[in-house]
C-alpha cells in the first residue's frame, strides 16, 4: 500500500515503514535503547529528505521512551532527581543543537554534518561497548579474577555544587550530570536520536549510577529532550512529518514488546556484544558512503521562492 | 520597414489561422491525497481547419507538462581530506519541479532550434540559470548534473513518438505525473508544428493539490507550526502509553 507523507513529500509502502519500525523496536526492547540511531540512517536509506529523517526520527524516540519508562517505572527504576539534572542539560544541548543544524542547512553541509556524527559517536561508542563487554565475557570465564569496582572515587566527586541522588545512591556534583545531559540533548538535536547509547555508558563509568535505575533514568529524560527537539524542529523548519512518525511508532511499539521478550532469554554480555556489533555495523556503513566515491556527485535542493 | 512588417503579417496571419487547436484533458485537477501513487493524465486534441490541409511537410504536435518552478541549489562532492563533502554549488534561479516533453517524432528533426529558443519547449530552454558562469567552473556540468538527476527521479522526461496523430487531425498522449509530485499549477501546452515551425499553441492548467488528510497536516505544519510540534507529541505519547497498557493487558 503506497502512502505519500505531506512533509516529506515523497510516496513510500506503508508496510515497509511499519515493517522497518517493528524491526527498530525490536531491536530497542531487546537492548533497551531508543532506537533512534537506527531509525534514523535507516530512513535516509529509503529516501526520505534528512532533515525530515532526523526531526521525525526525535519524534519517534519520543513514543518508545514514554513506552520503555512506563516499564521501567513499575520496577523503581527511575531516579527523578537525577532525571530532572540532566534534563536541564539536555535542554540547553538541545537548543544549541537545533541552531547548529540550522547553520548547517544553510551552509549545505547538514547532510555531511550529520553523517559524520553518527560515524564518530557509533564507531566510538560501539567500540568502547565492545572492549568493555567481551571483557567481562573473559572476566566471567575465568572464576577468581579481580572484579571491578563499580564505584570509584574519580575527579569527577571534587567538583563543587554537589547534591543527593537518593535513588541512585549518589553525593555528587551536578556538573558532570548536566555536561552528559548537555552532549546527549545536542546530539539528539543534530542525529534525531535519544542518546541513550551514550548516556547509559556516561551515567555507568562516568557517574557512577547502579545500573538498575540507568535505562529508566535515561529513558526518562530522553523523552523531555526528545519531546523538545520534536518541537523545535517543527517550529524552525517545519520538517516534522507526523504520518511518517504514526506509522513508525505503530510498528514500533509491536516491535519493541516482542524484543523485550527475546531480550529476556540472552545473557546481559551477550546482548551487549550484540548491541555493539550493531552500533559498528551502523557505523560503518555510514561511514562508507563518506569513503567511497559517490555515484552521483550532484545533488538537487530546491529552494524555495524568494 | 512598416509595409515590410505589414506585408509579413499579411502572409503569416491567414497560415496561423489556417489550423488551431481543439483540446482536452482527462482531468483538470490532480489530488495528491493519503494514497496517491502517481496519476496519469491523457492529454487529447483535434486540428481544427476552416481549409483543406496547406501543403508542406507532415503535421506534428508536441506537448510539453510543465510544473511548478523554483529555485534550486545544485552541489558537488569533491574529495576533502578523504571523504566525500559538497564543496562547490550552483544557484539556478528558476527549474520546474517536473517537466515532460511528449512529441509525434524525434524532437531535432520536428523542431528547429529557434522556434525551440522562442518558444521554450525543450527542458534545457525552460531552465532559467542567469549568471551561474561565475558562480563556479564547468557551470555547465552543474546544469547537466540537474538535468541527469532530475531525470533518474522521473521528473524531467522526453517522450518522443508518444503523441499518436491520426488522420492529421486527432492526436492523444498519456503523460504519468509521478508519486513524488509537488503541488501547484501545472502548465500543459501544446504545440502543432510544420516543417520545424510552430504553427499553433494552446496552454492549459492542471491544478494539483494536497487534499484531505495530506492538505491538513501539510497547512498545519506550515501555519501552525508549535500547535503541530505539540500534536505530534501527543500521539506519540498516546501511541506509547497505549502499546505499553494493550500489552500489560494481553500478558495478564
Amino acid at each position: 500500500m503506497q502512502l505519500y507523507l505531506p512533509i516529506a513529500e515523497i510516496s513510500v509502502n506503508a508496510f515497509l515503514i511499519l515493517g522497518l519500525g517493528g524491526i527498530v523496536g525490536f531491536l530497542s526492547g531487546m537492548f533497551g535503547v531508543g532506537g533512534g540511531f537506527l531509525i534514523t540512517p535507516l530512513l535516509f536509506f529509503i529516501g526520505v529528505p534528512p532533515a525530515v529523517a532526523v526531526a521525525t526520527g526525535a519524534n519517534q524516540v519520543v513514543a518508545s521512551s514514554i513506552s520503555g519508562v512506563l516499564a521501567q517505572l513499575r520496577r523503581k527504576g527511575v531516579d527523578f532527581t537525577m532525571g530532572w539534572v540532566l534534563l536541564v542539560g539536555g535542554l540547553l544541548g538541545s537548543a544549541v543543537g537545533i541552531w547548529v543544524f540550522r547553520l548547517m542547512t544553510e551552509a549545505g553541509q547538514v547532510d555531511l554534518f550529520v553523517q559524520l556524527s553518527y560515524v564518530v559517536f557509533l564507531g566510538l561508542i560501539g567500540a568502547l561497548m565492545l572492549q568493555e563487554s567481551l571483557r567481562s565475557l573473559l572476566r566471567a570465564r575465568k572464576p577468581g579474577a579481580p572484579i571491578r569496582r563499580s564505584h570509584v572515587h574519580s575527579w569527577v566527586h571534587g567538583l563543587p555544587l554537589k547534591m543527593k541522588f537518593r535513588a541512585s545512591g549518589l553525593y555528587i556534583s551536578v556538573i558532570p550530570p548536566i555536561l552528559v545531559g548537555a552532549l546527549v540533548g545536542f546530539l539528539a538535536a543534530i542525529m534525531g536520536v535519544g542518546g541513550g547509547f551514550i548516556m547509559v555508558p556516561a551515567m555507568i563509568y562516568l557517574l557512577g549510577m547502579p545500573t538498575k535505575v540507568v535505562i529508566g533514568t535515561s529513558l526518562f529524560q530522553i523523552i523531555f529532550v526528545t519531546a523538545f527537539t520534536t518541537v523545535m524542529h517543527a517550529v524552525t523548519s517545519q520538517t516534522v512529518d507526523m504520518l511518517l512518525a504514526l506509522i513508525l511508532i505503530l510498528g514500533g511499539v509491536v516491535g519493541a514488546q516482542i524484543g523485550t521478550r527475546v531480550g529476556v532469554r540472552l545473557k546481559a554480555e551477550q546482548l551487549r556484544i550484540l548491541l555493539s556489533l550493531l552500533v559498528l555495523a551502523v557505523s560503518v556503513r555510514i561511514a562508507a558512503d563518506l569513503l567511497l566515491k559517490p555515484g552521483e556527485l550532484y545533488s538537487v535542493a530546491p529552494g524555495v521562492l524568494p | 520597414m512598416i509595409r515590410a512588417l505589414i506585408l509579413l503579417c499579411a502572409l503569416a496571419a491567414p497560415a496561423l489561422a489556417q489550423e488551431t487547436i481543439v483540446s482536452g484533458l482527462s482531468q483538470n485537477r490532480v489530488s495528491i491525497t493519503a494514497d496517491f501513487d502517481g496519476s496519469e493524465i491523457l492529454i487529447y486534441g483535434a486540428v481544427k481547419r476552416d481549409t483543406p490541409p496547406p501543403e508542406g511537410g507532415p503535421l506534428e504536435v508536441i506537448i510539453t507538462v510543465e510544473g511548478p518552478a523554483t529555485p534550486v541549489t545544485v552541489r558537488r562532492k569533491d574529495r576533502v581530506v578523504g571523504i566525500w563533502v559538497n564543496n562547490a554549488e550552483v544557484q539556478v534561479d528558476s527549474a520546474p519541479s517536473f517537466y515532460a516533453v511528449a512529441t509525434t517524432g524525434p524532437l531535432n528533426y520536428i523542431l528547429s532550434d529557434t522556434e525551440n529558443l522562442r518558444h521554450g519547449i525543450t527542458i534545457e530552454r525552460v531552465i532559467r540559470a542567469v549568471g551561474i558562469t561565475a558562480e563556479a567552473e564547468q557551470s555547465g556540468e552543474f546544469l547537466l548534473a540537474l538535468l541527469r538527476v532530475r531525470t533518474n527521479e522521473d521528473r524531467y522526461r522526453i517522450l518522443e513518438g508518444r503523441v499518436e496523430l491520426t488522420e492529421d487531425t486527432l492526436f492523444r498522449t498519456d503523460v504519468v505525473l509521478p508519486a513524488n509530485l509537488t503541488e501547484g499549477e501545472y502548465k500543459v501546452r501544446l504545440f502543432l508544428l510544420r516543417d520545424k515551425q510552430v504553427i499553433a499553441v494552446q496552454e492549459r492548467l492542471i491544478g494539483v493539490r494536497k487534499e484531505g488528510l495530506e492538505r491538513f497536516i501539510f497547512n498545519l505544519a506550515q501555519e501552525q507550526p508549535l500547535i503541530y510540534g505539540l500534536i505530534s507529541l501527543v500521539l506519540a505519547g498516546i501511541a506509547g502509553w497505549g502499546a505499553s497498557a494493550l500489552f500489560r493487558l494481553v500478558r495478564a
